[in-house]
């Protein structure tokens, strides 16, 4: 949960730069402006969490998955952002899968050899878990956020 | 610093590629939802990934819209105005109000009153 309400704004200079690579070369964007499409973007999230909250619902699932996403984006009338968003998706899961997929390639091989290994099995497991949870280290972006800032 | 990391400098020179919204942030946003339970890393990538291509179709948009292109200038109104006039943005309406100067404002109060009194 949110502890503050400026945890719920988006990281004004990321925006800002987003905002400045889309439009064309020297555009001023003032600051109200930004400031309006920061809150807008949160709007946004909000937006379709809910969106996609109700499938995951219609479902009788808890979870979100990539697919209640990509269902909210059509609902809300984003259907342009379902192609980059699928391709932005496998290249994440590229990215993400590189060192634990080769992990899990070798640990395969390893339990198709010997099935019985279950300890194996278990940690194997424990990191899959762990990457669920964790990959998105958030005092690290945190940083990352206060660098650009700067 | 960078020959150390070369994911962050993959970031930034393919920017289309990954993500540069915090996805820590966004997951805040997204638990701020009282009927979220939880998120896949998956779902959570793409909302991410979602609202950055917003921002993007927002910006330009209101720019492409606007009277701004001839004095290269995106401001408030242009986006109070594509709010208003694009159906998918509609839902920002309500964060997005449209400015009117305090003149007319009173002017309205004073109209109100004046049909209030003559009650």
């Amino acid at each position: 949960m949110a502890e503050r309400p400026e945890d719920l704004n988006l990281p004004n200079a990321v925006i800002s730069r987003i905002i400045k690579e889309a439009l064309p070369d020297g555009v001023n964007v003032s600051k109200e402006a930004r400031r309006a499409i920061s809150q807008a973007a949160s709007v946004f999230v909000l937006y379709a969490t809910s969106c996609a909250n109700n499938f995951a619902m219609k479902a009788k699932r808890k979870t979100l998955n990539a697919g209640d996403v990509l269902a909210a984006m059509e609902e809300m009338e984003f259907e342009r952002f379902l192609e980059p968003l699928r391709e932005a998706l496998e290249v994440y899961k590229g990215q993400k899968g590189k060192k634990v997929s080769e992990q899990k390639r070798k640990d395969k091989e390893k339990k198709a050899d010997s099935e019985n290994d279950k300890s194996r099995e278990e940690e194997e497991e424990e990191e899959e878990h762990m990457e669920e949870e964790e990959p998105a280290e958030p005092e690290n972006e945190e940083e990352e956020e206060e660098e650009v800032d700067n | 610093m960078s020959q150390n990391n070369p994911d962050k400098d993959d970031q930034k020179s393919g920017s289309k590629k990954t993500i540069s919204l915090p996805i820590s942030r966004v997951r805040l946003i997204m638990k701020s939802s009282p009927d979220v339970s939880s998120i896949n890393q998956d779902a959570l990538f793409l909302t991410t990934k979602a609202t950055e291509l917003f921002v993007q179709h927002l910006a330009l948009s209101s720019f492409n819209n606007g009277p701004g292109k001839e004095t290269n200038t995106l401001s408030y109104s242009d986006l109070a105005n594509t709010a208003e006039e694009t159906d998918t943005f509609h839902f920002l309406t309500d964060i997005l109000p449209k400015k009117i100067l305090a003149r007319d404002y009173l002017e309205s109060l004073e109209q109100m009153q004046e049909e209030e009194a003559d009650f």
